[in-house]
């Protein structure tokens, strides 16, 4: 299909541009319609911005933009925002008649592509059709330059280093696939199949197999370490250089991360020696830039964060996304994690990774602020969701994956180690995150990495304890994590679920978790978002606990009920929801393909134990129960997604 | 006819009772809309008298609740001025004001001033209206809709 086609009436753009307003004030409400039907666009009103998430998530692509009002009652419009960008990956405006800078700050850092204040006037509606061009083509940009990265050697025809043109039909592409490729396989396998080159099997990152690969960069020092040289170092048959490509570029974000986080703590970033100083920067200014443009979160406040974005834009296409996860703290990539704490050994840097939690802003969309100091939080309850939300993100392939690190988040403050396996998990493919919450211990990191889903939970669980606070961010699942009052979104993880006063509004730094994790998952695209998902997934389910905490946070939502009420009910849902979520994740995990196994740890407790003895026994590469669950193809991300998103549409419901 | 039309909402806009979010409404108004405007005033009305009620039973509260009360008139500033009172959302924002500082005597003066204006361009334009129904239907019935 190409863009034209999934796009409308594209020939005529922005004609028939489809927008989506949503306002509570039923005046502004039809003003607005006929202000944009006078604009020749194609819209769809609601005053209710839980029906207007309803319609945006029954067709993924079914809207090209969305307009909300920033002051509803159902939910808070920046709590929508994040949702929407975390998932949807849709471009935002916001509508307000308060003109105050600090909430057109707000706006932006969430991630709204604009600010518009009421009255509106035509001709501002006019231009606002540029958004929509200049995200798809961020989106394309970011799709193609990781998938370029990883898909060297494929890229025949598909114009993946194509420029914009290409990437837009790239981004069209992967839309499509998206959408429609439910039961694909990992999406790069899509592509390449569609490149008509040799499709790849895809490669399973089995601990051991990080280990010789963090081993290899260690030794060829991570300033000097090149696909070609590693995969040499290496030295193991029928894996390609494209793999490891993609693989060490998950890897760079995930110690982005970390070494966000670090700096935050204390500049291990530099100690981290990431050498891919861009590759970090991108993160938190690019990643959230893109990571906005792929799910709107612009978190800028979160340096590292910024590559994230880059990574959620892919989230859409299917391969790039994990590079988004870069996001501090959770999104400790699991695979990352492994790695990290194998040679980056700086099991501070893992401190680091926790602040990154923060970064997922990209997800969150601006949760930025609240980030930075939950990020220390979130770390440690972030990785959990960072698993979570990781898996989120695979799931929505886009935006979905938001909700997964959310809940990483949340659970971060349990042991940085879990967190770090946790964020492993996540985006095998994507990078590792390593999100790691701030106390980490780097032991702990290091052996717990390598089992992503061990971490997800511990960390879930100790995330929701740690931070009441940690509102998961809006994602769209979840989107509680309530990263402490960073979230200024409260509104935008709370909102979706609403009900859940943990709703973020606290603005935990969560959602920049739930971004990252996206961005992980998305990144997974080479290693196969789906098996980020299938992790985050099984992580979820194990660890439901912190997912539930999160969905018992979205549900209550709103995120402008005070933080402190919040974080009690956070906390107070953590606990709660532990069992609910467990069942909340059984219940959608019903609904993963049935591919889809978690690592068979059937209780955090494993996962952790598994996790301690793991790091125990050595850091593994990336937990051969993370990357297993790697494997499970797109189709169980495809199918998490929809599950995981209907699932928390019943969840919502239920609660 | 056309010309008293004119000079009626001339004289709105000379008073201050409207201003050019007006004029942007009616310009929306076409052949597709061609009730628009008053449509939306309607609906303006309908809405807002909702509002107008929460605020006054806000009022009775004591002590005064005023961030709840800056949110209800925020609602309903944002509402008035997508119509273009204009005089209606002065006092709007005159009335956040003195919530925003605390004062509650402020506040409820300020919104004794703003029910009026309210009442006063309902009724303005209400005439507006009228007078530019019977205008209208002449000229619709000129085209065939």
């Amino acid at each position: 299909m190409i863009v034209e086609e999934i796009r409308g009436d594209a020939e005529n753009f922005p004609v028939g541009m489809r927008v989506l307003a949503v306002d509570d004030d039923p005046t502004c409400l039809k003003l607005l319609e006929t202000l944009l039907r006078k604009c020749h666009y194609n819209v769809t009103t609601t005053n209710q911005a839980r029906v207007a998430l309803k319609m945006i998530r029954e067709k993924k692509d079914r809207f090209d933009l969305v307009i909300s009002d920033v002051h509803m009652p159902d939910m808070d419009g920046f709590k929508l925002l994040e949702l929407v960008g975390l998932e949807m990956d849709l471009p935002v405006i916001m509508l307000s008649a308060n003109s105050d800078p600090k909430l057109v700050m707000k706006g932006v850092t969430h991630g709204a592509c604009y600010y518009l204040v009421k009255p509106i006037r035509i001709e501002e509606l006019r231009n606002i059709w540029q958004h929509v061009i200049r995200r798809k083509k961020a989106d394309s940009k970011n799709q193609n330059r990781s998938s370029d990265q990883t898909k060297a050697h494929l890229a025949s025809g598909e114009g993946h280093g194509s420029p914009l043109a290409g990437n837009t039909d790239h981004n069209g592409k992967f839309n499509r696939k998206r959408k429609d490729d439910d039961d694909e396989t990992e999406d790069n396998d899509n592509e390449y199949e569609d490149n008509g080159t040799q499709k790849k099997p895809r490669v399973v990152w089995t601990i051991e197999l990080h280990r010789k690969f963090v081993q290899a960069v260690n030794q060829l020092g991570i300033e000097k370490a090149v696909p070609k040289r590693i995969l040499d170092m290496m030295n193991v048959e029928g894996l390609t250089r494209e793999n490891v490509a993609s693989h060490l570029q998950k890897y760079r974000l995930y110690l982005k991360r970390i070494s966000t986080v670090a700096t935050q703590q204390a500049n291990m970033a530099a100690a981290l020696g990431v050498k891919d100083s861009g590759f970090m920067h991108l993160g938190s200014l690019d990643g959230f830039g893109d990571f906005r443009t792929f799910s709107g979160a612009r978190l800028g406040n979160v340096a590292l964060s910024s590559y994230p974005g880059g990574m959620l834009g892919r989230l859409n296409s299917p391969g790039n996304v994990n590079i988004c996860n870069l996001t501090p703290s959770t999104l400790v990539q699991p695979s990352l994690a492994q790695n990290l704490s194998n040679s980056i050994n700086p099991l501070g840097k893992m401190n680091l990774v926790l602040p990154t939690s923060n970064q997922s802003p990209s997800l969150f969309q601006g949760i930025q602020p609240s980030l930075e100091l939950d990020q220390l939080q979130h770390n440690k309850s972030t990785t959990n969701f960072n698993s979570i939300n990781n898996s989120r993100i695979f799931r929505n392939g886009s935006t979905g994956v938001a909700l997964g690190s959310s809940n990483n988040l949340l659970n971060s403050p349990m042991s940085n180690p879990l967190m770090l396996h946790g964020n492993t998990q996540q985006p095998l493919s994507g990078g590792r995150f390593g999100n790691q919450s701030g106390p980490f211990t780097s032991e702990s990191f290091n052996n717990g990495v390598s089992d992503p889903t061990n971490e997800n939970w511990p960390n879930r669980v100790d995330a929701s304890k740690m931070h009441p606070n940690t509102l998961l961010s809006a994602e769209p699942f979840h989107s509680q994590l309530p990263l402490s009052g960073l979230r200024d979104n409260n509104s935008s993880n709370g909102t979706y679920l609403q009900n859940n006063p943990i709703d973020l509004s606290s603005g935990l730094a969560l959602p920049p978790f739930e971004d990252s994790r996206e961005m992980q998952c998305q990144q997974v695209g080479s290693m196969g978002d789906v098996q980020n998902m299938a992790q985050s997934w099984s992580e979820q389910r194990q660890g439901s606990g912190s997912v539930n905490q999160k969905m018992d946070m979205y549900t209550g939502g709103r995120s402008s009920g005070g933080a402190s009420a919040l974080v009690q009910q956070n906390e107070k849902l953590a606990s709660e929801s532990i069992s609910r979520s467990n069942e909340d994740f059984l219940f959608e995990q019903p609904k993963l393909p049935s591919g889809f196994t978690p690592q068979g740890y059937d209780s955090l407790d494993e996962l952790v134990n598994a996790m301690i003895k793991r790091e125990q026994d050595e850091t593994v590469a990336n937990g051969e129960f993370a990357f297993d669950n790697y494997t499970f193809g797109e189709e169980r991300k495809l199918c998490g997604d929809v599950a995981f998103l209907s699932s928390e549409a019943d969840l919502v419901a239920s609660l | 006819m056309q010309r008293q039309l004119a000079n009626m909402k001339q004289s709105l806009f000379d008073q201050g009772y409207l201003d050019e979010q007006f004029i942007q409404l009616e310009e929306l108004q076409d052949d597709a809309n061609p009730n628009f405007v008053e449509e939306v005033v309607t609906l303006y009305y309908r809405d807002s008298a909702r509002l107008i009620q929460s605020i006054e039973q806000a009022l009775e509260k004591s002590p005064l609740d005023f961030s709840k009360l800056e949110c209800l008139m925020h609602q309903f500033k944002g509402s008035s001025s997508s119509i273009g009172a204009k005089r209606v959302k002065s006092e709007c924002t005159q009335f956040k004001e003195y919530c925003r500082v605390g004062n509650s005597d402020g506040c409820k003066r300020t919104f004794q001033q703003l029910k009026k204006e309210y009442a006063t361009l309902k009724k303005k334009v209400e005439v507006y209206f009228q007078f530019a129904r019977q205008i209208g239907p002449v000229e619709k019935a000129c085209r065939s809709k």
